[in-house]
């Protein structure tokens, strides 16, 4: 399969992404759309080493998702204290960094 | 060594101080004005080793640091127009640190902490021949200022201390622009290094002689840019209004002398005119609105910026008789105007007021107080026979026949200030001691006590000394100001 | 410090710190003992200090007599910046000597004459501690005096010059908590003090102009080399001369700055008659004298001077003809004897300006310490009455010549020498004033013929309002119970105005026609032109005088005032006109909407709305542009996690087009 339509797929994950974090309340649902940046990212990264035959962008994937992981530990143990702090985790009532 | 030890001698007493309990007050207030006493001491013997004929004495220089390859050098020197500045430093802030003996219950420690810094500051300032070492020292006055009004000011202390440091800051960046600028240029940050090697900025000397002007001028402050002064005067505590008017003030007229006159003389000769008319406008316009004032200390702060006024006259008149006589009204002002606001200062302890309305007839309550108070004023006024007439005449002789100025008008305008002088403060002498008492609180106010006697005798002392024989004063002076004025004269022949 | 002197001089000369200082160690003494001393004490201190002056200057005069040409007896420097050099030095010559010797001999006499009149009135105003602070005060303005009249270089004469002022302000404005409203006093010590800085600062330019001319202040540097410096800069005189008569008319109160003197009479009466009509005010007269040589170079300037005093003088006197206020009388009379000064010295005749000044200084020092006397006993009188009947004290104002009347008889040495003194001053002979005020306007005769006749009609009113005025007080019947109940002072007033009378009898003799003692004294120090006695003139300036005072007594004594409250019957003729005249032609009220209404309102427009409003205004304005910004640019900071992303995309897209249009 020619490479563009690994990429398509990427761009496509990415914007449903992007349109998640948007337009989602929930911040499950938002941190879910965050993975879902990643992922796209990643499946750039593995296409572009696949087309190049560099390990570089493989490298750069177990970055990602080691990141990710510890990144997913660190946001659902926030979103677990938020949400006792709150009773919800819908980010429209967390805007006390209003200036 | 000694400008070092002079210079750092008040932290000592900053050590000492922090190692007391935060009640022992009286034992603080006693570190503080036997540290300061010291520092005068150390002054003193400074003076006695000092030789007026010989430029820059005891000057040390040290390797500090480097910035943009350029050398910085931790380099103190002293001579004949920093000494008179230093002596006038250490001499008033042992007064200042006694005038606020009762009036500061909270946070003495703090207090006289943010003292001692400042006056380590203000030395620093007077003593530093490096331009970054300058602006280090002149940066670190701000602070402790800052802090002494917004925490032990009046009403309005956080309004008057944000516009205090606003204003300084704003003038002193351009400040500090133009001297990494004369660094990068020159590849030194030592003033005599500079003067020595003018021709490497000559091109930007306008624009460098603006930008120093631009810090000098607000703490000088020359009209228009004043304003800072009443607010900050008003709103500090009386020892801090001291400090500001007799020193911090003084500062930035120093600060035209040391940089502006020695390193751009070219720029200064072709400037003078219009500083000139800038203090000219200060002198006129400083007593009119002191005039007006209805608060006794509003009117003081106005009359500095009148005073001042005459000292920039006389600087930019830039011939002997006008820079000397400058630098002695520096002195003069801040002997005369620190009094005032130490007087002021006393009966606003006693009377939690400061509006002419609630005074009249004080002479008959308090005769000491109202003596002093007169003679103060007066020496303000520029009577001959006290301290303000040496200076304001030597300035305006030298205004009137400077030939960097080229025309006699400008003297002769401003020695209208002379008549508006007399008007603003007869005006404050009536409100305050004559005719009858109109507030009977007021038949019972207390005359001086013994301390309040010993912080404003050793000032009507200097009043009279230096009315009567100030020939030591310019002693010092003269041979410092023929030098530098040697730069200008040369500078002038190259214009005209 | 202290100057080696020069010059082989009698030693004798070197005496002369002593008539500064003594009278500095009275003041030491009595600041520092006073206290303890009591009153009588403290004022034969102070008249002690002043008296040791006088007796210096007598040994001053005498080692004159044998080097009349005199020295400059340095003391000590004061200070040298670039071209100037000044030092603390004396003149003694024959000039300054006669001054030190008329100041220090009237200022005695008022000094003992005090002791016990402020005695009485420190009861009378309430405040007995102020006596001992009066002494020091007068000690202080004869050491200012001295000063002004020994300095051997124009700023030292300038001290002395403030010096003087300063104390016509603390003393005028003694009582400082008394007059109209508490506070009226005061205001006129400020008034006396602003108007004669005024004329300062005229004297502040004059004195810049001489320096960078001659590149000295020391007299003996200047005068010498007049010639020379005015051949080269023509004009240069002319400017320096009318800048020092705009400080001669500050201080010696001349048009237009006048205005102070009369108001200056809220000082005790002692101070009227030492500072305001003796000494400080022939200030100017001296300073002028003092600077012949500078005027001669400017005959356009000289003739100003001319102008300006006999102007003054005839002002003057036409506003005392319509005064009440028997101290008012004397005060325009000084104005306007100080005008007949200023035109003796216009007129280039200085000698008789300075023998009218000395006789001046004794017979009008006479007429303030009488009048004095007679205020004094109303005032006791008003508290007797008070007293006697038991009813509360009727207040009347005890200057006001409407409210005497008959005191002839009540006090008789009082009147007596009021008589010598305002018949010297009408100038009947052979009293001194004839002898001094004849000299001036016969040098008038000799210029110029109208500045004559203005001299002459300012003669003929003087005699008529010193008429008015002794028919007023002393003749008629006590128009006023505080009058009939007034008695004669005692002897330690009344004794030196007997010596004062005395003088003012005797006092012609120092430069008497034909003998002319005072012209040969001052020719070793100025330029002096011979007088010569005119018979004509002599007789015509005492029938004058004589006329007027017939005048005055069809008018005012023939039919004295009935009570009190009567009117004057010039006022009865005059009307409007004289109604004018006693509200001073309204110069005050001309000179508050002229300069001082103006003044304030432009110092009210700079301190409101310029400071506080504009420059402040922008000031603030930048402060208030930053934090307007910054709560604009708050909006954008919601706090909503989405918005923040948002902008983060939009700007990844804005850096992506960038990117991909610059390929």
């Amino acid at each position: 399969m020619p490479t563009s339509f690994f990429l398509a797929l990427s761009a496509i994950m990415f914007v449903l992404g992007i349109l998640g974090v948007l337009l989602r309340r929930n911040a499950l649902v938002i941190f879910m759309s965050l993975e879902l940046m990643f992922n796209a990212a990643n499946l750039a990264f593995v296409t572009f080493a696949n087309q190049y035959q560099l390990l570089t962008g493989q490298i750069f994937v177990f970055f990602i998702m080691a990141v990710a992981a510890a990144e997913v530990a660190v946001g659902l143990a926030l979103m677990v204290a938020i949400f006792r702090n709150k009773g919800s985790v819908d980010i429209d009532q967390l805007n006390s960094l209003k200036g | 060594m000694e400008l070092v030890i002079l210079t750092f001698f008040p932290l000592v007493g900053v050590l000492i101080l922090v190692l007391l309990a935060p009640q022992q007050k009286n034992a603080m207030r006693y570190v503080a004005l036997i540290t300061s006493l010291l520092t005068f001491g150390l002054s003193l013997w400074v003076l006695s080793k000092f030789n007026p004929a010989g430029g820059i004495n005891m000057a040390i220089e040290l390797p500090w640091l480097r910035l943009a390859n350029v050398p910085v050098e931790f380099y103190l020197g002293i001579d004949g127009i920093s000494i008179l500045m230093v002596l006038l430093t250490t001499f008033l802030i042992p007064i200042a640190i006694l005038s606020s003996w009762n009036a500061i219950q909270e946070q003495v420690k703090g207090f006289l902490i943010f003292f001692l810094i400042l006056e380590t500051g203000m030395l620093g300032v007077f003593l530093a021949l490096d331009l970054v070492l300058f602006y280090v020292f002149w940066e670190l006055t701000l602070i402790p200022m800052y802090f002494l009004i917004g925490i032990w000011g009046g009403e309005r202390r956080i309004y008057a201390s944000i516009k205090f440091v606003l204003f300084t800051m704003s003038g002193s960046l351009l400040m500090l622009l133009a001297i990494l600028f004369l660094g990068i240029n020159a590849g030194s940050f030592s003033q005599p290094t500079l003067m020595a090697n003018r021709q490497l900025f000559a091109g930007a000397e306008m624009l460098l002689f603006i930008a120093f002007a631009a810090a000098f001028a607000i703490k000088v402050p020359i009209f228009p840019l004043h304003t800072w002064l009443p607010d900050a005067h008003v709103e500090a505590p009386t020892s801090g209004s001291i400090v500001l008017a007799a020193l911090m003030l003084k500062m930035g007229a120093y600060g035209f002398l040391r940089f502006n006159l020695a390193l751009f003389p070219e720029a200064s000769v072709r400037a003078a005119p219009v500083m000139a008319i800038l203090a000219i406008i200060g002198i006129l316009y400083g007593a009119s609105v002191a005039f007006m004032q209805k608060d006794v200390k509003k009117l003081v702060a106005y009359s500095s910026v009148a005073h001042l006024g005459f000292v920039m006259l006389g600087i930019f008149a830039l011939n002997q008789e006008g820079v000397a006589g400058g630098i002695l009204q520096m002195v003069n002002h801040g002997i005369s105007t620190g009094a005032l606001f130490l007087m002021v200062g006393m009966i606003y302890e006693r009377t939690h007021t400061r509006e002419f309305s609630k005074f009249g007839g004080l002479w008959k309550v308090i005769p000491v107080y109202s003596g002093l108070m007169i003679v103060v004023t007066l020496s303000s006024a520029g009577l001959p026979g006290l301290n303000g007439f040496v200076g304001e005449f030597s300035i305006l002789i030298g205004a009137f026949g400077s030939k960097v100025l080229g025309s006699p008008w400008f003297a002769g305008v401003a020695t209208t200030g002379v008549v508006l002088a007399a008007v603003y403060l007869l005006k404050m002498i009536e409100k305050m001691f004559l005719g009858p008492v109109t507030n009977e609180a007021n038949l019972s106010l207390k005359d001086l006590s013994a301390r309040e006697l010993a912080t404003i005798i050793p000032l009507v002392v200097v009043i009279f000394w230096i009315g009567i024989y100030p020939q030591p004063f310019f002693n010092l002076i003269n041979p410092a100001v023929e030098q530098l004025l040697q730069l200008v004269q040369s500078a002038a022949m190259v214009l005209h | 410090m202290f100057l080696s002197e020069t010059t082989s001089m009698d030693p004798l000369f070197l005496v002369v710190p002593l008539v500064v200082f003594l009278p500095l160690l009275g003041i030491l003494v009595n600041w520092l003992f006073g206290k303890r001393l009591g009153e009588k004490a403290i004022g034969t201190i102070a008249s002690l200090a002043v008296g040791g002056s006088f007796v210096v200057s007598l040994i001053l005069l005498f080692a004159l007599r044998t080097d009349p040409q005199g020295f400059s007896v340095p003391l000590m420097q004061w200070f040298t910046v670039g071209g100037l050099d000044i030092s603390w030095s004396f003149r003694v010559d024959t000039l300054s000597v006669v001054m030190m010797l008329a100041v220090n001999l009237v200022g005695t006499l008022i000094h003992i004459y005090a002791i016990g009149y402020m005695h009485e009135d420190a009861i009378h105003q309430g405040d007995p501690t102020r006596y001992r602070r009066f002494f020091i005060f007068m000690n202080l303005f004869i050491i200012a005096m001295m000063i002004l009249v020994s300095a051997d270089n124009f700023l030292m004469l300038f001290v002395g010059w403030e010096g003087v002022g300063l104390c016509s302000y603390l003393l005028i404005g003694f009582w400082f908590d008394k007059g109209e409203g508490g506070i009226a006093n005061a205001q006129a010590g400020k008034k006396a003090f602003i108007t004669t800085r005024i004329g300062d600062f005229g004297l502040l330019i004059a004195i810049f102009l001489i320096f960078w001319a001659f590149g000295s202040l020391n007299f003996g540097d200047i005068f010498p080399r007049v010639g020379e410096v005015a051949a080269n800069h023509p004009g240069l005189m002319l400017a320096i001369t009318l800048f020092m008569l705009m400080g001669v008319t500050g201080k010696s109160a001349q048009i237009p700055l006048y205005v102070w003197l009369p108001d200056a009479m809220a000082g005790p009466t002692p101070v009227s008659a030492l500072i305001h009509a003796a000494t400080m005010v022939t200030a100017g007269v001296y300073l002028m004298t003092r600077s012949q040589a500078l005027y001669l170079a400017a005959p356009a300037a000289q003739n100003v001077v001319m102008w300006v005093g006999a102007i003054t003088a005839l002002f003057a006197a036409i506003i005392a003809v319509a005064q009440f206020d028997i101290k008012k009388v004397l005060a325009y009379s000084t104005i306007s004897q100080l005008g007949y000064m200023v035109a003796a010295v216009g007129l280039g005749a200085e000698t008789a300006a300075m023998f009218h000044l000395v006789t001046h200084a004794f017979f009008k020092a006479l007429l303030f310490l009488s009048s004095g006397s007679i205020i004094l006993s109303l005032e006791r009188a008003m508290e007797e009455g008070a007293q006697g009947s038991g009813s509360h004290a009727t207040n009347i104002d005890p200057q006001d010549m409407r409210n005497m009347g008959g005191l002839r008889k009540k006090m008789p040495t009082t009147f007596w020498v009021y008589l010598v003194g305002a018949l010297t001053l009408s100038g009947i002979a052979p009293l001194a004033g004839f002898f001094s005020k004849d000299e001036i306007i016969a040098a008038a005769n000799n210029t110029n013929g109208i500045i004559f006749v203005v001299l002459v009609a300012a003669a003929f009113l003087t005699a008529f309002y010193m008429g008015r005025q002794i028919l007023m007080v002393f003749f008629g019947k006590a128009r006023t119970k505080a009058a009939s109940l007034a008695k004669e002072s005692a002897p330690l007033i009344t004794v030196p105005l007997i010596i004062l009378a005395l003088l003012s009898i005797v006092g012609g003799a120092i430069n008497f026609p034909g003998w002319l003692n005072l012209e040969h004294w001052l020719e070793h120090t100025i330029k002096v032109h011979e007088s010569t006695f005119q018979l004509p003139v002599a007789l015509i300036s005492l029938s004058i005088a004589l006329i007027a005072i017939l005048i005055a007594w069809l008018i005012y004594g023939r039919k004295p005032l009935a009570e009190s409250t009567s009117k004057d019957p010039l006022a009865r003729s005059l009307g409007g006109v004289f109604t004018l005249v006693n509200q001073k032609f309204k110069v005050d009220e001309l000179y508050h909407f002229l300069f001082i209404g103006p003044y304030e309102k432009l110092a009210d427009f700079f301190a409101h709305p310029v400071d506080q409003g504009f420059i402040d205004g922008i000031a603030n304005g930048l402060g208030n542009l930053a934090s307007e910004t910054g709560s604009w640019l708050r909006k954008l900071q919601n706090g909503f996690v989405r918005s923040y992303v948002l902008s983060i995309v939009a700007g990844i897209v804005i850096i992506l087009i960038y990117l991909l249009v610059r390929v």
